[in-house]
């Protein structure tokens, strides 16, 4: 049986996980290895890693944590945030990362996505996209953290991303995020029908049914959250255990 | 010690990291003195059948593989390490495996409602008693990263199996080869303990 994913995603600043994380029994909630370590026993399928280091004098920090998290959580986990070139790839990839993330590098330079899928492979590649919807009930592609409208489309960025060779799909609804009032069904339905390649939904999760909603209306194959999860408001078991009641499937 | 066999492909340090987080030494490396005079040796790998396969012959890791399966040593493949042991792929028709296993792999079809990449975790229906999943639970999930998969033309082979719109052949074992299309090293608990069974493999219990 093939299940749908959850995916916690953390925020990551000169190596260390910011936005409290609210875990028991956690001697540091600041420890990537400890906060992937307790989402791997709590039943999380994978872990997203998203480094908000402003500068990029700290790649090396980030190489550090993606050794000592591969070292000692055995779930594929994803890093995202800063990178720019295939050798950026290559040295997170080497140390153990399973998945890099792309986002405005991306948009910038689209060639990244298929030199990175000719080099690694596709399922390495996941290119992140941040979405706002627009007058006319479209979505357009937004880059540097939301700050600057490209002027695309979504739907013709997904696709246009897929042909390049990426293996994955984060898609992150501007309008919803930090609402909690669900994701963006439509926009991930969108989405999702526009591509083969698997989509990951984010923004928006407040509740079961929210999830419940972007894993089946949506047509995504994983779902991510973070405060939701962090601050203990839903445990990723209960939430399993609710989606397998409602006939999704789910590794429980 | 346990030789992973390093052709430049990817992701390998995590297989490394996984046998060291269970007590084992590895090591990855290309340099055929040294796999010979290993206890175990992996074949891992992400990437393309032909790359992989020009890789191997391009450092006469091909014979280094021959070898160790002819003396006897336990060698497990991993995910595109598995489908390199078949006869060939519809990745790259003109691209011949290393036979050392009788079966092709075929395109998951993507007309069955499915997403290709097969991404994500599945359960596992175990058959003939692997030694791979000894303590294992029918039904375990693992981690799977792939488009392509494997139908062996010798069902009694086959220890593993899941369904993903067609059937795949996810593990498979002969004499000393032993083969898992998923990820053990990215499979939580039960992959450790799919590699802690091939570690062991040898050693009286």
């Amino acid at each position: 049986m093939h299940t749908k994913r959850i995916i916690p995603c953390l925020d990551v600043k000169d190596a260390r996980v910011v936005k409290g994380i609210n875990f028991v029994n956690l001697k540091d909630a600041g420890d990537p290895v400890s906060v992937a370590k307790a989402y791997d026993k709590a039943g999380a399928d994978e872990v997203v890693f998203l480094d908000i280091t402003a500068s990029s004098d700290n790649r090396d920090t980030v190489v550090d944590m993606v050794r000592d998290v591969a070292a000692n959580v055995f779930i594929p986990f994803t890093v995202g945030g800063g990178i720019r070139t295939v050798d950026d790839f290559k040295l997170l990839l080497r140390e153990g990362a399973d998945k890099i993330s792309i986002n405005s590098s991306a948009i910038d330079n689209p060639d990244l996505i298929s030199d990175a899928a000719d080099r690694f492979g596709s399922q390495c590649v996941v290119v992140a996209i941040d979405a706002k919807r627009r007058d006319d009930e479209g979505w357009n592609i937004y880059k540097h953290g939301g700050r600057i409208d490209c002027g695309i489309d979504a739907v013709k960025w997904a696709k246009e991303a897929e042909k390049r060779g990426a293996g994955e799909i984060l898609l992150t609804s501007m309008d919803c995020d930090g609402t909690k009032a669900g994701y963006d069904i439509k926009l991930t339905k969108a989405i999702s029908d526009a591509v083969s390649i698997p989509v990951i939904a984010s923004g928006g999760a407040g509740s079961k049914e929210h999830f419940k909603e972007a894993l089946t209306v949506g047509g995504a194959e994983a779902a991510l959250a973070a405060s939701l999860f962090h601050y203990k408001e839903l445990e990723i078991k209960e939430l399993k255990e609710y989606l397998r009641d409602n006939d999704v499937p789910v590794r429980l | 010690m346990v030789a992973i066999i390093d052709y430049n492909a990817g992701n390998i340090k995590s297989v490394m990291k996984a046998f060291n987080y269970i007590g084992e030494e590895a090591v990855c490396t290309r340099d055929f003195k040294e796999i010979q005079k290993a206890d175990k040796v992996v074949l891992p790998g992400v990437g393309s059948f032909q790359y992989a396969m020009n890789e191997l012959k391009r450092f006469e890791l091909d014979k280094a593989i021959y070898d160790v399966v002819d003396r006897n040593v336990p060698f497990l493949g991993i995910c595109l390490g598995l489908q390199l042991l078949f006869n060939g792929s519809d990745e790259n028709p003109d691209c011949e495996g290393l036979s050392l296993l009788d079966g092709y792999i075929y395109k998951i079809p993507e007309d069955n409602c499915l997403k290709v990449p097969h991404i994500g975790w599945n359960s596992l229906n175990l058959s003939n008693d692997g030694t791979l999943f000894n303590g294992i639970d029918n039904n375990s999930f693992v981690y799977f990263v792939h488009s392509y998969y494997l139908k062996a033309n010798d069902p009694t082979i086959v220890k593993a199996s899941c369904d993903y719109g067609v059937t795949i052949h996810a593990s498979v074992e002969k004499d000393n080869i032993y083969a898992c299309q998923f990820h053990p090293e990215k499979s939580s608990s039960v992959g450790l303990k799919i590699l802690k069974n091939f570690a062991e493999i040898g050693y009286a219990h």
